[in-house]
């Protein structure tokens, strides 16, 4: 028995080691980005961050989640930087004194992914009419719309084209998940229904989806992701110099063109748009 | 400030009888009481033949089964959910987002639990129950309800433990039954989803609500026990 307490002592002992070592770390080096799971998933944040890094010395701690929570982490003073895509929300954020200024970086857009066999022909009835289709699956009575249910931005967006046919999605047809969008599009290919989701995820998955893109190219799925500091009153924590930095070299010419060219060599094509004014 | 709120919140929630709220509670207890009973049934039956009999491969069988008591649950729901999903063996079932596969999940976590104990006890207390029931001539069949009523306690608590498993487990019954609002929504699953959306304060009322079940349920298992003088 006293050897079992001798060996745990010292396996706590280790466990404290290790704990007291990771939060040893100097705060000038490091930043924390609160981000949509997004521009996680896709990669674009694997691809610029290492650059940063090189650039800079500042090491940007990410954590992804959906846009509601990424800006709860703002409010709380939990994050240095935020990098989202629900304009409104964002800039109720700076309004009410969390955040610094809000800059546009990139935009990219929505589709609408639905099953191969297109069961209701919303392709050949709606063309890109985002609205239209979003019509017929509602109407049809058999089909199934997946969606994200979780305050995100993209919900919000699939929230605000419902409003524009000026129904409340509701019944068994509707499917309100709460999840990420990963785990949507999934849930959606399981059941044979459509949902909304943002380009970038949609190609980082595509080669593991039998899910087509039934509906794009409608300028109502536009989507623009802006950038802002936390107010850095908010606590002492809060390292502003890293995130000035880090706003600054995302609407720098290096950061837009490597937003450019991040994915052309992957799917042909840029996943993210810069815009940065 | 946000755990004060928490409270208040969590009073209203049970209060304002909100039918989304009694509907998630509902599902959470019909999904954990069902695994938990079929785990039982299963479950109960095998520790006590384990704990009696001796066969080749039963060391190994032992060890898995103690093994598959502390398997992470997502492990399990991704395992299950690959078997009924619709490319899998049991697609044509349509079970994928569906309370019963929340169910299946759940029995797959939990009886290994009921099993791994039952066992342990009989192990322990088997030997001399049957001495003492071999002494009085008992044959069989008396000697097995001789052994269940003497174990009946640790049955109990086997069961319950299982149930815990059941009702607090997140990563399953999230990956299988996918979260629905209103079709497979349930607390564990809920208070997931609003800590992602930064709902802090539901999510822990919701969370006050979950244990406040756990303590009736455990409450009503100690006095049976008391009454029973068990």
């Amino acid at each position: 028995m006293s050897r079992f307490v001798k060996f745990f002592s010292i396996m706590l002992l280790v466990v404290f080691f290790l704990v007291g070592c990771g939060t040893g770390s100097s705060e000038e080096s490091s930043i924390i980005l609160a981000t949509t799971t997004s521009t996680e998933n896709s990669g674009l944040l694997d691809f610029l961050l290492p650059i940063f890094q090189e650039d800079t010395g500042i090491e940007v701690k990410v954590i992804a989640v959906g846009t509601g929570q990424a800006i709860k982490l703002g409010e709380d003073g939990e994050a240095d930087v935020l990098l989202a895509h629900a304009k409104a929300s964002e800039e109720a954020f700076v309004a009410a004194g969390h955040g610094v200024e809000r800059f546009d970086v990139m935009y990219n857009d929505f589709v609408l992914i639905g099953p191969d066999s297109d069961p209701l022909n919303v392709k050949g009835l709606a063309g890109n009419d985002i609205v239209k289709a979003l019509e017929i699956i509602k109407n049809s009575g058999e089909g199934a719309f997946i969606s994200r249910g979780d305050e995100s931005g993209t919900h919000k967006k699939e929230l605000e084209l419902w409003a524009e046919l000026g129904l409340e999605p509701e019944g068994e047809w509707y499917k309100s998940v709460g999840a990420g969008m990963g785990e949507t599009i999934l849930m959606a290919e399981e059941l044979q229904g459509y949902t909304l989701t943002d380009r970038a995820t949609y190609l980082s998955m595509v080669g593991n989806l039998d899910s087509v893109i039934i509906t794009e190219g409608d300028t109502k799925m536009f989507n623009q992701y802006g950038i802002i500091a936390v107010n850095p009153d908010k606590n002492d924590k809060i390292n502003n110099e890293g995130a000035i930095k880090f706003i600054e070299w995302m609407l720098s010419e290096k950061g837009q063109e490597l937003i450019k060219e991040f994915g052309v060599e992957e799917f042909g094509d840029s996943l993210f748009i810069p815009n940065a004014k | 400030m946000e755990i004060i709120n928490s409270f208040v919140r969590a009073f209203q929630l049970i209060f304002e009888f909100d039918k989304g709220v009694y509907e998630i509670i509902l599902l959470s207890l019909y999904v954990s009481l069902s695994s938990t009973v079929i785990s039982t049934i299963m479950g109960v039956p095998l520790g006590i033949f384990l704990g009696l009999k001796d066969f080749r491969g039963k060391k190994v069988l032992i060890r898995i089964i103690y093994s598959l008591m502390s398997t992470p649950p997502v492990i399990v729901g991704l395992a299950v959910f690959l078997v009924i999903a619709r490319k899998g063996p049991l697609g044509f079932l349509g079970l994928t987002y569906t309370p019963p596969a929340m169910v299946i999940a759940q029995v797959v976590l939990v009886t290994p639990i009921v099993v791994g104990l039952v066992f342990n006890n009989v192990v322990e207390k088997g030997s001399n129950i049957r001495n003492m029931a071999f002494t009085l001539g008992a044959n069989k069949l008396q000697t097995l309800v001789l052994l269940l009523n003497e174990l009946r306690s640790n049955i109990l608590v086997a069961v319950t433990t299982g149930y815990g498993r059941a009702i607090s487990e997140v990563g399953a019954v999230m990956i299988v039954g996918g979260n629905i609002r209103g079709h497979t929504r349930v607390m564990t699953t809920s208070i997931a989803m609003l800590r992602s959306m930064g709902d802090y304060e539901t999510a822990i009322a919701l969370g006050l609500v979950l244990l406040l079940i756990s303590f009736i349920i455990n409450s009503i298992i100690y006095n049976y026990q008391r009454a029973r003088g068990v």
